[in-house]
């Protein structure tokens, strides 16, 4: 027996005047009785055990991959069906053919020298338009640098696309950053920024944000597998959780960082199996098929803004096109691979076989779509093409909210020097 | 790639700034089974700018190791190797990314051994390039020479020619203290004649020491990186109107060779730095602060300086300092006249 007597009345741990919430977490601590062996730590909440176990990470069957339709655009059970009405799911087949349409003249266009980066969404059409369409249009977007289909649903226009990649006057981004580094504050899609992961924690600030405004707003944040590395998704994750934010984390595993494979990215099973260790209800889901993006990121807006929590979608699906203009992945992957997943399991593919089954879409109405959205990508390429690079005095605008009387004084100068020896600059391409 | 070593002088080669990189590497590789290279994608896909081009073909899966996406991740790991007696190389893609692992290399790398009491060395190269490259935005194009230099516990050098970079990234995985090398992506592709002596497996160029890469008698003209090609280029150009620049390569950021650059100013009486980083508390700054406080003994020093920091030195600015009568422009031009000085022939005053 232990040193305590039956009389001794138990102790109360949890703290005087916060009592439990009703529905609230289970992380909060627990009335504390001495009398009783049980775990009394503060850090976990468990049962005692007596034989020496060791979890094993489950790797070989994971968590299981959440899918509407099977590889023909067959829905498998008809209780997952999200009923969507025929303007709507072919909203979902023309953002993603016009993003693949545009993606294909862009990159023709820097391997042609017009523009002098690109990176294409191969593949991936599905994890962007099935999860933009079950946001509301005011819902914050953090993305990595691949999620162009986000914008296109939210009709963000080919001419602006182009411009930001053209760097010319009409960039929202004054021509300031790397073709596909796109940023809308209308359609409330976070201007993107170069280094990985960093968005992660700031969407959750952001989300935080919401709840204290009581916005009832989600925020949605997008990663690949391979940013999902870095020390801010740890960080991201604990703190979404611990700050209780309407948050969707949404991973696309799309099997490469570049050229390294997942195999080379993590041991454990994926992205999802990393939420429950942070307190994050996690889904995994076939980011090739739409519908079950959608219905997922559906569910999990309801829920995220209805209880302030946090959720992880990991989106399995397969980079198609190679990481960027910079990459020939040929070097580190076989075509038969790449070509699986092109001809036998694509977002677009699939859809199309949904559509075509349900009479939504015939091969005419494809012919014509294609004649129509390669017309559509062409006109505003060219004029991107013809459209002036933005005014050099936003050289210096825009470094603070007031311009400094030292920057100001540069700006003079430029324009003094380009007064003088203009000639010597292709001052013809830029707005006066 | 491979460097022979021979009695009878061989004739000058061109070599890429990228493969005397690699050859250094591959070198020092053979030289010490302790070194290893890690970082992104610098194994099987020969590195994300080809400097380890043909390293993990060689020396295989221990030797060159490619790391999940975490700089903050591997800069530590690497760190912890090398106190544990190991000699990394320790790449970023870019030095814009170091900035996720900063604490690493400064709190750790750089402070350990004088912070263990001498016990505790860290012999790790940090290495990647850094500053502008063609239109990569902000994020990708920041100097960081004036950051690393910053710090007590850290060498910092900045290779410019091919040369430079074999003899540089040599004495660096060779140096016992944590050092970084400041490469630059657009001189990765820049052919330079390779000198006989460049060519042996054992061409170091001591840490510490700038080159004069070119002896004038007019203007000092101090530089690092791919912006000493710039200077080359317009003291070229000036020379044909009489002004002769002495260009000084510093190839050392940290710790400063200011004798070279003092010895040049007390000849020339006329300085100009050039970098591609931004001037305030830049490396400029430093130069121009320790010309002041060195030569101030020698020569009373009337202006106080701005710096060059444009990354084309061109030589619109020279002539118009010159047709303005050596009056300081608002802009950023430097120029240090001393009162002792003797009216060279350049007429700039």
């Amino acid at each position: 027996g232990g040193g305590l007597t039956p009389q001794a009345t138990p102790v109360l741990l949890g703290r005087p005047g916060h009592p439990e919430q009703a529905g609230g977490h289970p992380h909060r601590q627990q009335q504390f009785s001495s009398l009783e062996d049980k775990p009394q730590f503060p850090g976990a909440s468990a049962e005692f055990v007596d034989k020496l176990e060791f979890i094993q990470p489950n790797v070989i069957s994971g968590i299981p991959i959440y899918r509407v339709m099977d590889r023909q655009g067959q829905i498998i059970n008809p209780s997952e069906d999200p009923h969507l009405p025929q303007e709507k799911v072919l909203k979902f087949y023309k953002s993603m053919t016009l993003l693949n349409t545009m993606d294909r003249i862009l990159y023709e266009s820097q391997r042609q020298g017009r523009i002098s980066f690109y990176m294409t969404n191969y593949g991936e059409e599905g994890t962007h338009v099935g999860s933009a369409a079950a946001l509301d249009t005011t819902d914050l977007v953090f993305g990595q640098y691949r999620e162009a289909g986000v914008l296109m649903y939210r009709d963000y226009p080919l001419e602006l696309f182009m411009a930001q990649c053209y760097s010319n006057v009409s960039d929202l981004g004054k021509g300031r950053q790397m073709p596909v580094h796109y940023g809308c504050k209308e359609r409330h899609f976070v201007t993107i920024s170069s280094p990985l992961a960093t968005q992660i924690p700031q969407a959750v600030g952001a989300a935080y944000a919401a709840k204290r405004a009581n916005a009832n707003k989600v925020v949605i944040c997008y990663f690949g597998e391979g940013a999902a590395s870095e020390g801010d998704a740890h960080a991201g994750f604990n703190f979404a959780a611990t700050l209780e934010c309407p948050i969707i984390f949404f991973c696309r595993n799309n099997g490469y960082a570049i050229s390294t494979p997942t195999s080379e990215q993590y041991r454990g099973d994926g992205i999802a199996a990393r939420g429950p260790g942070y307190g994050l209800i996690s889904i995994r889901v076939d980011g090739n098929d739409v519908f079950a993006v959608y219905n997922a990121t559906k569910e999990a807006r309801r829920r995220a803004v209805a209880e302030n929590q946090p959720f992880l979608i990991e989106a399995m699906t397969y980079r198609i096109g190679h990481h960027s203009t910079s990459d020939d992945s040929s070097a580190y992957r076989s075509v038969d691979e790449v070509n699986y997943w092109d001809k036998q399991d694509h977002p677009i593919s699939r859809l199309r076989h949904y559509l075509l089954g349900r009479g939504w879409w015939d091969d005419e109405q494809e012919k014509a779509w294609r004649k129509q959205s390669r017309k559509r990508v062409m006109e505003a390429f060219e004029q991107a093409e013809r459209k002036l690079k933005p005014n050099p005095n936003l050289l210096f605008s825009d470094v603070y909210q007031e311009m400094p009387a030292q920057l100001r004084k540069q700006q003079e100068s430029l324009a003094r020097h380009l007064q003088t020896y203009g000639e010597h600059y292709p001052l013809d391409h830029f707005e006066k | 790639m491979a460097a022979v070593s021979g009695l009878v002088r061989r004739p000058l080669r061109q070599v890429t700034v990228r493969d005397a990189i690699n050859q250094g590497m591959d070198e020092e590789l053979e030289r010490d089974e302790k070194v290893f290279l890690l970082g992104e994608e610098v194994a099987q896909y020969d590195g994300a700018y080809k400097v380890s081009r043909g390293l993990w073909k060689k020396y295989g899966d221990k030797r060159i190791i490619d790391t999940p996406i975490s700089e903050m991740g591997f800069a530590g790991i690497a760190v912890g190797a090398a106190m544990a007696g190991l000699r990394p190389i320790c790449e970023f893609m870019t030095f814009n990314f170091s900035m996720q692992a900063i604490d690493q290399v400064i709190n750790s790398a750089a402070k350990t051994y004088y912070m263990s009491g001498g016990l505790q060395p860290v012999p790790i190269v940090f290495r990647g390039p850094n500053g502008a490259s063609a239109g990569v935005a902000a994020q990708h194009s920041q100097c960081f020479a004036a950051w690393y230099g910053h710090c007590p516990g850290l060498k910092v050098v900045s290779p410019w020619s091919s040369e430079d970079a074999k003899g540089l990234i040599k004495s660096a995985i060779r140096d016992n203290n944590p050092v970084v090398v400041l490469e630059n992506e657009l001189m990765y592709g820049v052919p330079f004649e390779f000198p006989a002596e460049a060519q042996s497996k054992d061409f170091l160029i001591p840490i510490g020491k700038a080159k004069i890469e070119r002896q004038g008698t007019h203007i000092t003209v101090v530089s690092h990186s791919r912006p000493v090609g710039h200077c080359i280029e317009a003291a070229t150009v000036l020379s044909k109107e009489g002004i002769e620049c002495e260009v000084i390569n510093m190839r050392t950021i940290r710790p400063m060779d200011i004798e070279t650059i003092e010895a040049s100013v007390m000849k020339t009486n006329h300085l100009i730095t050039v970098e591609g980083g931004w001037p305030q508390f830049g490396v400029g700054a430093e130069i121009c602060a320790r010309i002041m406080e060195g030569i101030s003994e020698k020569l009373v020093l009337e202006y106080s300086q701005a710096v060059i920091n444009i990354v084309y030195l061109n030589t619109y600015w020279i002539r118009r300092l010159k047709a303005r009568g050596g009056q300081m422009t608002t802009f950023n031009l430097s120029c240090i006249q001393f009162p002792g000085c003797s009216r060279c022939s350049c007429h700039w005053c």
